[in-house]
């Protein structure tokens, strides 16, 4: 679907509660995955004659596996608390985008097969049969949940539709029926080693020429290695930060940080991506090779530490799941947490004070904080509860003078998404994502009208994609919105670097935001 | 003949309802939580969690911060239903309990706040556009369910007084194994006849919220996955 044929959604309040508008986004599917990419994830290649079976049997299966599916499946009583939570449903008014709704679409069927209620009284609990029209509704309704988790907050079962939307991708997959964009991207990373396919070549060369930039802007070599033996921290980022815009940015941010704390450390080919999309599908076995790259990564390098770079849903699988993954990591130096995150890594060093900041520098900004979902509501940072969302501010506040955050049921666990996680940053659901994003937009006209905010800053790659992608439909620049770590670059002056040389204030060119932009 | 009628009601529903949720629970305990999963504001120590979940299932913090108006109707629902069951304890024991006789007037007029809890969530279902979306007929019929039992019990109490000393003597009788004679009111009749009957679907109806909330992954795990591995018997074997 076009994006221009989206009308965007005028919000009195980023959190305002639409008419039901039935079948509005029916209409709305990513593109399928095709035979090479399904086969190349152990995945039938097409709908299956015994589709129904074997999609039954993996409810089954995902039932007696994973405690959440079955306590979910079987716990929600229609209060009606989480209707009005989802940035899907406020921005599209579909009501099977309530996240009650959305679970229905499942649990009818769970119910009509594995409850007593629902096989001898199906009318009467709303118990359905499966269907190919069933299965197609799953296919449009679970690829438009970004699984941000924001609804389960306010559940007071904790109800996770996240966990509901990834089993119902893996039941797809394994009948046959999977997407093109998340499974694409996986094959490639288990092919090559990033969701860009970026051979090691090419990412080489694309490092010496960021290098190159560093010290033609500030007069100061700053390395950013690869594959060096013997570095002490591994630093694993979502390959985005090698070629997107504002990603790139983020990642001159993390190297100068590094030079300036005076450690070793090296990405590396291997294992040249933070992402990983299995989460997004659902898999436990895809998401368990993709992290067992960075094992394999930091044992051939013989690292001491993992450091991630920013991307939401990385952080979530590894602050949250690369221990359970990957683990035991007992071989890295456990003086430190791991893995640990690059914004973690950059307050202690603020705090020790080796990095001298010149606030000022970031003068021309006037900022608010986009809480990335998975890092908001899926994991955490340092050792206090709730660091993930001060961790980041503290950063920001240290490196920049203006700075004012969105209103409070917009930010940290109650977090609005950016409308294009969850494996949903494929162009063709471009509608979805400018209406998804509509409470966050207007949660930020919101501050641009209060406290003249100009920026946002985030510590997602998808974030920053799709931000760079709908903000201009609602009327900001497309590089309103900086990665973190751009900020803490700007600011940062070097040792040996004369005082003013090298302001890092002047915008980054706009850079076209092409295909390769997507796949973060 | 009624006696008789209704003590095999109450065998056949207590035994439901005691088998039936302990295998739902049997299943929910065992079945693993392959990842870990709490939800932001998470706590770092078990200690956090029993605290988490104490202010959960007592005070409906979520809710709270979700939609003041279902937690007003629904915790106001709860709390008043344990009052009115910790009062109905007097019709099993014989003495009263001390704390029990201290629960009397309490639970004697909470029945009123029952009411005002089904009335206010049932008026959601219909009114709102986006509640009445969401619900089955199973949906209505459990708070015509509650509502019935609530209603033919205040009758009970306050219109038609029921020969309550003759009830008490009844249930006594149950507890030891002996049928006796039951009152034939009819407001007790079907109180008595709708209790069996929600005891008989808690097992298989959405009242399996009441032992699910402590198996929601998302509420009962503690934040420390970077310090303790956490891994599920079925990925373990994974490794090997």
């Amino acid at each position: 679907m076009a994006a221009q044929d989206t009308d965007i959604p005028q919000l009195a309040h980023p959190l305002e509660i639409p008419r039901l508008k039935c079948g509005a986004m029916a209409e709305s599917a990513p593109y399928a995955a095709s035979r090479e990419h399904q086969e190349g994830l152990g995945f039938p290649g097409e709908l299956l004659p015994d589709w129904k079976e074997r999609a039954l049997a993996k409810m089954e299966e995902l039932a007696k596996r994973n405690r959440a599916f079955q306590v979910y499946l079987d716990t929600c009583v229609k209060c009606g608390a989480c209707t009005d939570k989802c940035h899907y449903f406020i921005g599209t008014g579909d009501p099977k985008n309530m996240p009650v709704a959305r679970q229905d679409l499942l649990r009818s069927v769970y119910r009509r097969y594995f409850t007593f209620a629902g096989k001898y009284f199906p009318k009467l609990v709303g118990a359905r049969d499966l269907t190919e029209e069933v299965l197609d509704e799953w296919y449009s309704y679970y690829h438009q949940c970004s699984q941000c988790r924001r609804c389960s907050v306010f559940c007071p079962f904790g109800i996770d539709t996240a966990e509901i939307s990834m089993a119902a991708r893996e039941i797809m997959d394994v009948v046959g029926k999977g997407q093109k964009y998340c499974n694409e991207i996986i094959g490639k990373v288990h092919d090559i080693g990033n969701n860009l396919g970026l051979q090691e070549k090419a990412l080489r060369a694309t490092l010496e020429d960021l290098e190159e930039d560093i010290e033609e802007d500030t007069g100061i070599s700053v390395r950013i290695p690869v594959d060096e033996k013997g570095a002490d921290i591994l630093l694993v980022t979502p390959s985005a930060d090698f070629f997107a815009e504002p990603h790139i940015e983020g990642l001159l941010g993390y190297a100068k940080v590094f030079h300036e704390a005076g450690v070793s450390w090296t990405i590396s080919s291997y294992a040249s991506e933070a992402a990983n999309f299995g989460l997004f599908i659902g898999s436990y076995e895809n998401m368990r090779d993709v992290s067992l790259r960075i094992r394999k990564a930091a044992k051939d390098l013989g690292v001491k530490r993992i450091i991630f770079g920013e991307c939401g849903h990385a952080w979530r699988v590894a602050y949250s799941y690369l221990n359970t993954l990957a683990g035991p990591w007992d071989f890295l130096d456990q003086g430190y947490p791991i893995p640990q995150h690059i914004l973690e890594f950059t307050w202690d060093e603020i705090q020790k004070g080796s990095l001298t900041l010149d606030k000022s520098r970031n003068d021309h900004i006037r900022l608010t904080f986009h809480d990335s979902c998975n890092v908001a509501r899926a994991s955490g940072m340092g050792d206090e509860e709730g660091g993930q969302f001060e961790i980041p501010r503290n950063v920001i506040k240290a490196v920049c003078n203006h700075f004012h955050d969105m209103p409070r049921d917009t930010i940290k666990e109650a977090t609005l998404c950016c409308g294009g996680g969850g494996g949903l940053l494929t162009d063709e659901l471009m509608d979805l994502r400018v209406k998804g994003a509509s409470p966050r937009m207007t949660a930020l006209k919101e501050v641009t009208e209060e406290h003249g905010v100009t920026h946002l800053a985030a510590i997602c790659a998808i974030c920053k994609t799709q931000f760079s992608k709908v903000m201009p439909k609602f009327g900001y620049d497309m590089d309103s919105v900086l990665s973190v770590h751009q900020l803490v670059s700007n600011a940062i002056v070097l040792s040996g670097q004369d005082a003013g040389e090298g302001d890092g204030s002047e915008t980054p060119e706009n850079a076209p935001n092409d295909a390769i932009g997507e796949e973060v | 003949m009624l006696g008789i009628l209704f003590a095999v009601l109450f065998y056949v529903a207590t035994l439901v309802l005691v088998i039936g949720v302990a295998a739902r629970i049997w299943r929910f305990a065992r079945i693993p939580a392959p990842l870990k999963v709490p939800i932001a504001p998470a706590p770092k120590t078990s200690g956090g969690v029993v605290l988490r979940m104490f202010r959960e299932v007592v005070f409906f913090e979520s809710l709270f911060k979700s939609n003041k108006w279902i937690w007003l109707f629904g915790w106001t629902f709860h709390m008043s239903m344990w009052l009115v069951l910790m009062r109905h304890l007097r019709y099993f024991t014989q003495p009263v309990w001390g704390w029990v006789e201290v629960v009397q007037p309490f639970g004697t007029y909470a029945a009123f706040g029952m009411i005002f809890g089904i009335a206010g969530l049932w008026g959601r279902r219909i009114v709102v556009e986006r509640i009445r979306y969401i619900s089955s007929p199973s949906d209505h019929l459990m708070l015509a369910l509650l509502g019935g039992i609530v209603f033919t019990g205040a009758m009970t109490r306050f219109v038609a007084h029921t020969d309550i000393v003759a009830v008490k003597v009844f249930m006594l009788g149950l507890l030891r194994l002996k049928v006796g004679p039951l009152p034939s009111d009819p407001f007790l009749l079907v109180h008595l006849f709708l209790v069996a009957a929600l005891m008989i679907v808690f097992p298989v109806s959405k009242l399996l919220h009441a032992p699910g909330v402590f198996f929601s992954p998302s509420r009962n795990q503690t934040d420390n996955a970077r310090k303790k591995r956490h891994l599920a018997p079925w990925a373990a074997k994974m490794e090997s």
